[in-house]
């Protein structure tokens, strides 16, 4: 692709070199400078996240985090985003990858109608469905549930499981399992014994995005739990009251998981996408 | 089991799962809407539009959303086209650029706070190079510009990965034998991006834009963080209709509102981007 850009003089050349090296480390700083900036409050003493001038350097104090353990029901709201995450992802996958296997193994009629439910849920404000959910769940006893609202946060990534898995498994050549079937396997054999090695890492990332769905989610979250708050919902409602650095360290550990993650599945993140497009 | 039905049994739990959690509470939330003490009415309407609010949350959504979206798609593309072409350091770059897409908003709005609020980092910068003598409160009243751009520049950080990830994903499907006779052709970079990678980006620009409308019209945490009620949006006036003034019914006529803009605005993307049959690649 740069053959053309020998023809052009070597100036012009190099110059556009630079512009392009400096542009791509200005959008990495863009990123990374805003989130060593938390880092720094985070890593700072109360009193030095509230002071001013502010250090470019942290001071390495536990003081914030210790604060943030320590104030009333945080931990609790910890633990329940983790739990309702981890509900998410159990059930979303669970539910979400036969769906996938359907689209892209099988030609039925109905196929396009599930399609476009599937595609309808994405193209929706979801969060906004916690309202009238919010009464259902008063009749039915879930609600400010760890599992009602994970129920909700379910529906926010099932669309999303669904498509990735589809993409997943369309990777995967059909003449694999049909080679499977005339060496002796029944259809469920050869699923568990070659189909599901191959799909397992993909599967997990796809449930380590779900994951990442729910912890990140504030809006249904806030407005279903009122006892059993998640973290986001919990840093939400003391958002007018609580002071600097409890805020700081709220977002920071908030965001950890997320780096972890994104790390952990940054392979499929654009093979999921390539064909959850279509 | 007979073949023939065995898709029908393995999207079953989706499909009973998506009635009860998403088709129902939809049927819900407009009956909530629709209904006053429980007969018909356009009341809940009447009350949410005619609140002196209401058309200043409107407007701060709308422009919020054509403020960053723009931004966000000239961005994306601008990133996607510089890592396909980059031969060293593609995999650490494009993880640092699709960091975003695991936080949340409101730390988002949170990160962007330590920046913009009275001791955070914007003015210790300013105050290093000599420009102020006492720390700015930004996110005052006074500043409805500043809160404005806060909010604007919080939500670019955040949410242009989704639609980075996307167009990469898109880039990574076009077929290098068009570039390659486009080169043959003497066409320059700028040709072959017009002529070849927009076109037939189209499909992935489609989901992106869809994607990234729908949320910009749901933006709640970042402005919450940033501007608490200074900056009043739709999704803001839900929360507050269903917690401080308990009137569910309103609550559920402005989550209508928002659902009819979204829906149109997805409409008319598919409209505008629409890829024609037999085209796909």
């Amino acid at each position: 692709m740069s053959d053309v850009a020998a023809q052009t003089p070597r100036d012009t050349r190099s110059a556009g070199r630079f512009l392009y090296v400096a542009g791509v480390v200005f959008l990495v700083a863009w990123v990374l400078v805003p989130l060593y900036f938390l880092l720094i409050n985070t890593l700072s003493s109360p009193d030095a996240v509230n002071s001013f001038p502010k250090s470019f350097i942290p001071e390495f104090d536990m003081g914030s985090l210790q604060f943030f353990a320590g104030f009333e029901g945080m931990l609790g709201a910890l633990w329940n985003s983790a739990v309702v995450a981890a509900i998410t992802m159990v059930i979303s996958i669970t539910i979400s990858a036969p769906a996938g296997y359907a689209l892209s193994r099988f030609h039925f009629p109905g196929k396009y109608l599930f399609r476009l439910l599937i595609l309808l849920t994405r193209a929706f404000p979801l969060p906004l469905l916690a309202l009238p959910l919010a009464v259902m769940f008063i009749r039915t006893g879930l609600d400010d549930t760890v599992f009602g609202l994970a129920l909700v946060h379910t529906t926010l990534a099932i669309p999303f499981a669904v498509l990735i898995t589809y993409s997943l498994f369309s990777g995967i050549p059909m003449e694999l399992e049909e080679a499977a079937w005339t060496l002796g396997c029944t259809r469920v054999t050869a699923f568990t014994k070659v189909i599901l090695p191959l799909i397992l890492p993909g599967i997990a990332a796809s449930a380590i995005f779900a994951f990442v769905i729910s912890w990140n989610e504030v809006f249904a979250a806030a407005v279903l739990t009122i006892e059993n708050r998640t973290l986001t919902a919990f840093l939400l409602q003391n958002l007018d009251t609580s002071p600097l650095h409890l805020k700081f360290a709220g977002g920071f550990i908030l965001v950890v998981p997320a780096l972890i993650f994104i790390f952990a599945v940054r392979k499929y993140l654009f093979a999921m996408w390539g064909i959850a497009n279509r | 089991m007979n073949a023939r039905y065995l898709p029908y049994v393995m999207i079953l739990p989706v499909t009973l799962f998506l009635c009860v959690f998403f088709i129902y509470p939809f049927v819900l939330v407009a009956q909530q809407a629709f209904s006053v003490d429980g007969s018909w009415s356009l009341a809940n309407f009447q009350e949410v539009v005619g609140y002196w609010k209401f058309p200043i949350s409107m407007k701060n959504t709308l422009l919020l959303a054509l403020a960053v979206v723009p931004v966000q798609v000239i961005l994306a593309l601008t990133m996607a086209t510089m890592v396909t072409k980059m031969k060293t350091g593609r995999d650490i770059v494009l993880y640092i650029w699709t960091i975003p897409l695991g936080i949340s908003d409101l730390a988002a709005g949170i990160i962007w706070l330590a920046i913009f609020e009275q001791s955070g980092f914007l003015n210790s910068m300013m105050h290093g190079l000599g420009m102020v003598d006492r720390p700015i409160n930004f996110l005052t009243y006074q500043n409805p510009g500043i809160v404005f751009l806060a909010i604007a520049l919080a939500e670019i950080w955040r949410a242009t990965a989704i639609m980075l990830v996307i167009l990469v994903a898109g880039m990574g499907l076009i077929p290098k034998e068009y570039y390659e006779a486009a080169e043959v052709f003497g066409a320059s970079p700028w040709k072959r991006f017009l002529r070849i990678t927009l076109p037939m980006l189209r499909p992935s620009l489609q989901t992106a834009l869809i994607l990234r409308v729908i949320l910009a019209f749901e933006i709640f945490a970042v402005v919450q963080a940033l501007g608490g009620t200074l900056f009043p949006v739709l999704m803001g006036s839900v929360y507050e209709y269903q917690f401080d003034l308990l009137n569910s019914g309103a609550a559920a006529a402005i989550a209508l509102i928002i659902l009819v803009i979204s829906i149109g605005f997805t409409l008319l993307i598919l409209r505008a981007l629409r890829v024609p049959k037999g085209a796909t690649i």
